[in-house]
């Protein structure tokens, strides 16, 4: 099949066409698997190459091959066609091969369609800082591409092109800043997220094995993120409760699964407003300061003072709650959940048990009880550490006995287990402890690897009561943090352990950047956008309003580009205006001037494809040429003359 | 009131169109070579007629000088010709007891330099200084040449054996290159019905006057440029520096001599204005050999020349 020239592609623009679908492809290395970038890159390296040496390009039947196994391997990979990881390997493959069959000008605006879209399913996976960056880098160059297709050759050299599509990039600024701040913001995606849009998200798990927890601690990543309305209160105070775990079936601790009555806390100090955003975890916890004393609206403590809702929280949100740090709650359990509390597995960890039965005789009540098991851990015969040996069938009487070595899982579950069998009721509490304060922007920071467990006991007449046993083992852990408490062969993140004072400041700063980033651009939901426009003058706005606002804000900024254009626009004189007007007229007869060409070339067209205004025309090209080329032009001639134009094509 | 067709715009006399219709009788289908060869004569430049042998080029030029009433030589370029053969040699009379100029070939009004890439650059050299300064320097005594001059060079497409391709810088002297070409089927057919035309051509008579060539050449000096006009000429000169297709741009002089030869096809035509349409037609010609294409470094084509018309807007 043969094209008309201006079809075909030209060779010069196909490198502006790679480096274009490049930046746009580049990006999903970081999270496709590994065969599938090796494989776009071969194609980039074929298609180059072709290019290089003006090869021939593949035929329609290899090309056609080459799809079939790109889709099975996707299939394979993926066991699917659609969804987020699939759909977008499936783009990555096809703009691969699409440049491979570059021929004509149409197949380079399909890849840099496809470019553009490819740039937009970046953020499906990430919207942090670098993405922020590197979409202004990778959108002028697709833009670039896009200038020098149309341009040809005539748009100039690389600097030009570039120059060009920065400065459209910049001209879409004002744009995007209003869309931004006035497009209305729904709570929750605007759109069904394919299912797997949120998957590999870490977090507390709502079961505790040995080593659940001491998993989690290995990962540096942000779990959330506080701001106190005053100082921040000590790391030993800051306990943030996720689930309570009571069912022990000997080496599973598990949540009831049973409803149980609202708690009834008795607050003992001022409760401490604070506001906290949470990383997308995928569950329902709000993983909320003990003990929580004011909630956001959806959410709710369950019997056990957990505070969760009813949905999972599946992107980045902000929340304001309060605490009070002194408390009691639950004098009065119900004889039920006592009894829940006390239950052991049967026959499982004689000696443990049969310890805890020792104490019980001859002690002063469970006070002292509670002063034994923690001075047992506190006995130099236990270490911390997040390598414990491997425990057996007797997981508790392993640990108290044995190898003595454990995580803060260990501590809490074998001190459960020494309460419930001294007749105390008790549960293990999962969820972060401490946290590190930023002091660059005032966050206290909350990692995976702050993830915690303790221990609660009830006591009569005092409700429940937190105990941490792992303060009696290592108490630095709930003083200075994880770091602090382990030792340096610890497989902890690099992250968690920077001791170089420089480093820090170099990691609090980044930290308050994405903070601040994660707060003001991906945080700005409609509460701050209320705020802000309230901080404006118009308070309670809605979506109506909104909608009239952002339309009134694009119209200025269109008229403000368009008031910029009219007075950088060249001033003509009037031989100029006159025959622009006749350019017009012709144009609504439907013969377009092309502005290279001249008047009497235009006057020959006329009077091929508009023959009734052609004698008019040729006197308007007549009286224009002679006053624009001529030593003495009549501006009077001309104006009669688009007069006489302008009537006989209205008539 | 009366309004103005485009007619009017080329209302002067023209008195150079018998002229042009003689010559098309002789040379056949080639209208428009002749127009630009005569617009380069009439804009005081020289010609450079490049193509292959038997396309008429002698006979384009012994057409035009019978016509035009002019001095005619020819000097064939060969590789053993000296400079003192085309610019003359004195020689002692033993009469008069004194050395005697005999002027060379150069000494004529039109100088036909057929095939002059096949002389050395020693001999082309001569004559292309001579094309600039109209004079010649021999034996430390500058002569002038007769008026008007004008120099028709031809040249075989530069890739044959034995020839010395013109440096760009000589080039430069020449105001317009054209190419014949092959003629038309038609005008070939009557080409061959008639005979050779070199003979026809021998026996032209004058159609002007002695001095009507030097008044025409003042009348087109005095065709009216407008600013705008320069304005045009100068977003095409820009437009050839920036195109990457070029390896470089057109200088300040190819611009003096695209006006020039703009304002000679506006006084053929009749008119005593010129306009972007006459800056077009001549483009080709005036352009194509003072640029080189990428790739590969050859003249510009037409159809570059085309395309660069198509990316300038008319100011």
């Amino acid at each position: 099949m043969t094209r008309p020239p201006a079809e075909t592609l030209e060779r010069g623009a196909t490198p502006w066409l790679f480096a274009a679908a490049l930046a746009a492809v580049l990006p999903h290395a970081a999270h496709q698997p590994a065969w599938l970038s090796v494989a776009a890159a071969l194609l980039f390296a074929w298609s180059a190459g072709l290019w290089w040496r003006d090869g021939r390009l593949p035929g329609r039947w290899p090309l056609a091959a080459l799809v079939a196994a790109g889709c099975a391997g996707i299939l394979f990979e993926f066991r699917t066609l659609f969804g987020r990881d699939a759909g977008v390997a499936l783009l990555v493959v096809l703009t691969a091969l699409k440049l491979l069959e570059m021929r004509s000008r149409r197949d380079a605006t399909v890849v840099v369609t496809l470019g553009y879209f490819l740039l937009l399913t970046h953020f499906l996976y990430a919207q942090d800082i670098p993405a922020g960056l590197w979409l202004p880098v990778a959108l002028c160059l697709l833009t670039a591409a896009l200038i020098r297709l149309h341009g040809g050759s005539a748009a100039g050299g690389p600097r030009r092109v570039l120059g060009q599509a920065a400065l459209l990039c910049v001209q879409s600024l004002p744009f995007m800043l209003v869309l931004f701040v006035l497009f209305p913001r729904v709570s929750g995606p605007l759109w069904g997220l394919p299912q797997d849009a949120h998957a590999g998200l870490t977090g507390l798990s709502e079961t505790m094995t040995p080593g659940s927890i001491a998993d989690l601690v290995q990962n540096g990543e942000l779990a959330f993120s506080v701001r106190f309305d005053g100082a921040i209160p000590p790391r030993d105070k800051l306990y943030w409760r996720g689930p309570v775990l009571e069912h022990y079936d000997g080496r599973t601790w598990r949540p009831h699964p049973g409803r149980q009555p609202a708690p009834r806390v008795e607050a003992r100090s001022a409760p401490l407003g604070y506001e906290t955003t949470l990383e997308p975890h995928r569950q329902t916890l709000l993983l909320a300061l003990d003990a929580p004393t004011a909630l956001p609206p959806d959410f709710a403590v369950d019997g056990t003072l957990t505070a969760k809702r009813l949905q999972p929280l599946v992107e980045r949100r902000r929340f304001r709650a309060a605490a009070s740090l002194d408390y009691r709650y639950n004098a009065d359990e119900s004889p039920v959940s006592l009894r829940r509390n006390l239950a052991l597995p049967p026959g499982r960890n004689p000696q443990a048990r049969a310890l805890a039965e020792s104490w019980r005789t001859g002690e002063n009540g469970p006070d002292g009880v509670i002063r034994r098991a923690l001075a047992l851990f506190g006995s130099r015969d236990f270490a911390y550490t997040l390598q414990p040996p491997l425990l057996g069938e007797q997981p508790i009487d392993d640990f108290l006995f044995t190898t003595r070595r454990g995580f803060c899982e260990h501590y809490a579950a074998a001190f459960v287990v020494l309460m419930r069998a001294a007749g105390i009721p008790a549960r293990v509490v999962t969820g972060y402890q401490g946290g590190e304060a930023n002091p660059v922007d005032g966050y206290l920071v909350v990692r995976q690897s702050d993830a915690h467990a303790w221990a609660e006991v009830w006591l009569a007449g005092e409700g429940w009561r937190r105990v941490d046993p792992t303060s009696a083992v290592a108490p630095e852990r709930v003083e200075t943090g994880v770091a602090a408490a382990l030792s340096a062969g610890e497989p902890l993140p690099a992250l968690v352990r920077v001791r170089a004072d420089w480093l820090r400041t170099l990691r609090y700063r980044w930290e308050a950047l994405n903070n601040a980033w994660n707060q003001h651009v991906i945080g700005y939901d409609e509460r701050r956008q209320r705020e802000l426009l309230g901080r404006f003058g118009f308070p309670d706005i809605d979506w109506r309003g909104l909608a009239a606002a952002l339309g009134a804000g694009c119209g200025l900024l269109l008229l403000a580009l368009l008031g910029w254009a009219l007075y950088r626009r060249p001033r003509h004189e009037p031989v100029q205006a006159l025959w622009r007007k006749a350019l017009r007229q012709l144009a609504r007869s439907g013969v377009d001037c092309a502005p290279w060409e001249t008047p009497v070339a235009l006057a020959r067209r006329v009077r091929e494809r508009a023959p009734a205004l052609a004698a008019d025309f040729e006197a308007v090209a007549a009286a224009y040429l002679r006053a624009r080329y001529g030593p003495d032009g009549d501006l009077a001639i001309l104006r009669a003359a688009v007069a006489r134009l302008s009537s006989r094509r209205r008539t | 009131m009366r309004l103005p067709d485009l007619a009017s715009l080329a209302a002067a006399p023209r008195p150079f169109d018998p002229v042009l219709a003689r010559a098309g009788e002789v040379i056949r289908g080639k209208d428009e070579a002749i127009r630009l060869a005569l617009a380069c004569l009439l804009a005081g430049g020289h010609l450079l007629i490049e193509d292959l042998p038997g396309m008429g080029k002698t006979t384009l030029a012994h057409t035009l000088a019978r016509l035009l009433g002019l001095q005619f030589s020819r000097i064939q370029f060969t590789s053993d010709l000296l400079p003192a053969d085309i610019t003359g040699v004195s020689i002692f009379e033993r009469e008069r007891g004194e050395f005697r100029f005999l002027p060379g070939p150069l000494f004529a009004q039109l100088v036909l330099a057929d095939e002059i890439n096949r002389a050395t650059p020693k001999t082309q050299s001569a004559l292309l200084e001579a094309m600039e300064e109209r004079q010649v320097t021999a034996e430390g005594q500058t002569r002038e040449l007769p008026t008007p001059f004008f120099v028709i060079a031809t040249q075989n497409p530069a890739h044959q054996i034995g020839t010395f391709p013109l440096p760009e810088s000589q080039l430069d002297r020449f105001l317009m290159r054209i190419e014949l070409g092959y003629p038309d089927p038609a005008a070939e057919r009557s080409l061959l019905a008639a005979g050779g035309q070199r003979a026809r051509a021998e026996r032209l008579p004058a159609l002007l006057a002695a001095d009507d060539l030097a008044k025409a050449q003042q009348a087109v000096a005095g065709v009216h440029v407008s600013p705008a006009l320069i304005d045009y000429v100068q977003a095409l000169l820009a437009a050839t520096r920036r195109d990457p297709s070029f390896q470089h741009g057109l200088s300040p002089r190819a611009g003096l001599a695209l006006i020039a030869a703009a304002r000679a096809w506006a006084w053929l035509a009749g008119r005593d204005l010129a306009l972007p349409d006459d800056v077009q037609a001549v483009l080709p010609a005036v352009a194509c050999h003072r640029l080189r294409a990428l790739p590969g470094g050859g003249y510009a084509r037409p159809e570059d020349i085309a395309a660069l018309i198509r990316s300038v807007p008319i100011p």
